[in-house]
């Protein structure tokens, strides 16, 4: 670790023009990114992007089809075995040996990863302890629950105390309670060390990672900071409004409104009238509608932006004119 | 050479603890019996022509688990963890693919010695009771046991070549007893063309697994034969190699 290019301002991962083919498919096409150390990145995308791809490429069980790899500044393909070191790497769906117990896995794993001696015990102990499963490390993995499955995969990837941690798909699958442990785990990783995870659920990116990659069909559409792509989420979203008012009126009104590009009218219960606006560009109607409500003297009981959902992003960001904008 | 021997010893452990290790050990010992039982009706107090490791290995048992076991063994290996996703958590860890595949056959071998043990279980009853006028001479017992362990060696390597083409147990089984059958009844050529001297008949001998075995029980050790299967076996765990290095470049 004496020639460690890391410290010489190396990124900790650098992604040039990747492309992988399997056969005639192109399941990542031209591909480039950089995480610096210590960020944490996630992987957005939905199933059959092109995540797992990339992850098996930078854990070295893949070969690019074309471009560079680089994790703290080692070629991926000619200095494979330096490189998975570096990494912990946990696999989508957390491949365990369920013959094991937990305790022996792990110290299989850390002795497998170069660790020796007075280290294996020492690291594996604190894996355990790190990981919640002390209690759980004499029973056997194959009856353990997932969550604690999910554990042992990460007790796994920390074992070697990596520099960079990729983590294919770690909370899937999990029940709400174990997703919270996993989460809280990501992120007290998330202060000393290099990640990068995978992951189809935008909540669960938005959770743990500080940067996120946008992927599509083997291309990544948009990277930004977790809060931005909040911010682009909810922006040019529907806006859901009921008000007690006469129909004629609220239609002359949107029509005639310069913010309201679309919109639909439908009478609610109670005379009251459940109205959905679409916004022109990328405004926030709703401080002007509650102004518009107040104006008028409607009753006003519910107004709401639509969350876009993932789908809808996606939808959004392959058509032309988007890219235009970026 | 760190990985390697972790590896060995994940698979032996493997091997241990596993319910199927037990039950192919048991099937071995129950063909091997029946082998020993025509071994003892053979005697029946008369003397013999032949060493006895000959009279052993003329009953088809011998044969029964030297062409089965190897497979039962050795299905596992690559396809287990294919079918599991674990040979990407395997794949992942700072080991060569040549260290992980070495590991496997080796266990894999040590395990296939294991079966045979019960072997010299018999041959030890053997020389307790043997008649004063027959003793048992340890020489052919020596070169039968390595030539046990020679073809073996090439149909654990076999056995190793086909789990690491597919990730069904069922399927690398049967295509390591389908080749490892054809590479038996090769032998059976010699019938046809065995006598003759041109080129297809030496080929025939040359390759010939049942005048190898045959040499090997009587207590001859012939370089060629010991040259053959140590090259065959080499070359199949360097194609197995190849196969699992293949997973990079399709």
């Amino acid at each position: 670790m004496s020639a460690d290019p890391a410290q010489n301002g190396a990124p900790m991962i650098e992604v040039r023009a990747l492309t992988k083919r399997y056969g005639r498919q192109v399941a990542v096409q031209e591909v480039s990114f950089t995480v610096g150390p210590g960020e944490v990145v996630g992987l957005l995308g939905p199933n059959g992007a092109g995540k797992s791809t990339i992850l098996r490429i930078l854990a070295c069980y893949l070969t690019a089809s074309s471009g560079t790899v680089r994790v703290a500044g080692r070629d991926v393909f000619l200095e494979a075995d330096a490189v998975r070191r570096l990494i912990g790497y946990m696999p989508e769906n957390n491949p365990l040996y369920p013959d094991l117990r937990v305790r022996e896995y792990l110290r299989f794993r850390a002795r497998l990863k170069g660790l020796r001696g007075a280290a294996v015990r020492a690291r594996v102990n604190a894996v355990l302890e790190q990981c919640g499963l002390t209690e759980v490390a004499g029973k056997i993995i194959g009856t353990l629950s997932k969550g604690y499955r999910q554990r042992v995969g990460l007790a796994d990837a920390l074992v070697h105390e990596p520099r960079l941690i990729l983590l294919d798909e770690p909370t899937i699958g999990l029940d709400p309670h174990q997703l919270r442990a996993v989460r809280d785990m990501i992120r007290s990783l998330a202060r000393e060390r290099t990640i990068l995870i995978s992951s189809h659920i935008l909540p669960e990116i938005e959770a743990t990672c500080g940067r996120v990659l946008i992927m599509f069909a083997g291309r990544i559409l948009a990277a930004d900071t977790a809060a931005n792509l909040r911010q682009r989420l909810s922006a040019g979203g529907e806006v859901v409004l009921e008000v007690a008012a006469p129909p004629a009126e609220l239609q002359t009104c949107w029509e005639t409104h310069p913010d309201v590009a679309r919109f639909e009218c439908a009478p609610a219960d109670d005379g009251y009238v459940r109205c959905v606006l679409t916004p022109r560009g990328e405004t926030d109607l709703r401080p002007g509608l509650f102004a518009l409500a107040v104006e008028r003297g409607w009753r006003l009981r519910e107004l709401t932006r639509r969350q876009q959902t993932l789908e809808e992003i996606f939808l959004r960001l392959t058509r032309p004119d988007a890219e235009a904008e970026e | 050479m760190r990985p390697y021997f972790i590896l060995v010893r994940r698979e032996l452990g493997w091997y241990a603890g596993a319910l199927s290790s037990y039950v192919t050990v048991a099937a071995a010992q129950f063909l091997l019996g029946l082998g020993f039982i025509s071994l003892l009706e053979a005697f029946n107090g008369e003397a013999l022509n032949a060493p006895l490791t000959e009279v052993f290995y003329d009953t088809m048992y011998f044969w029964l688990v030297l062409l089965l076991a190897p497979p039962v063994i050795t299905m596992r290996l690559f396809a287990q963890e294919r079918a599991t996703g674990t040979f990407e958590t395997l794949m992942t860890a700072p080991v060569g693919d040549a260290a992980v595949v070495l590991a496997k056959f080796t266990a894999a071998l040590v395990f296939y010695l294991v079966t045979w043990a019960p072997l010299l279980l018999c041959l030890g009853v053997v020389r307790q009771y043997i008649p004063e006028h027959h003793p048992l001479e340890w020489r052919p017992v020596a070169s039968t046991l390595l030539g046990i362990a020679l073809l073996g060696g090439v149909y654990v390597a076999l056995g190793c070549l086909a789990s690491a083409l597919t990730r069904s147990q069922i399927l690398a089984a049967v295509l390591a007893l389908a080749l490892g059958v054809t590479l038996f009844l090769v032998s059976f050529l010699r019938a046809s063309v065995g006598a003759g001297t041109d080129w297809s008949a030496a080929v025939v001998r040359h390759v010939s697994l049942l005048s190898h075995m045959e040499d090997f029980v009587r207590g001859v050790v012939d370089t060629r034969p010991l040259v053959f299967h140590l090259s065959l076996t080499a070359w199949l765990v360097f194609l197995t190699v190849k196969v699992v290095e293949s997973r990079r470049w399709k």
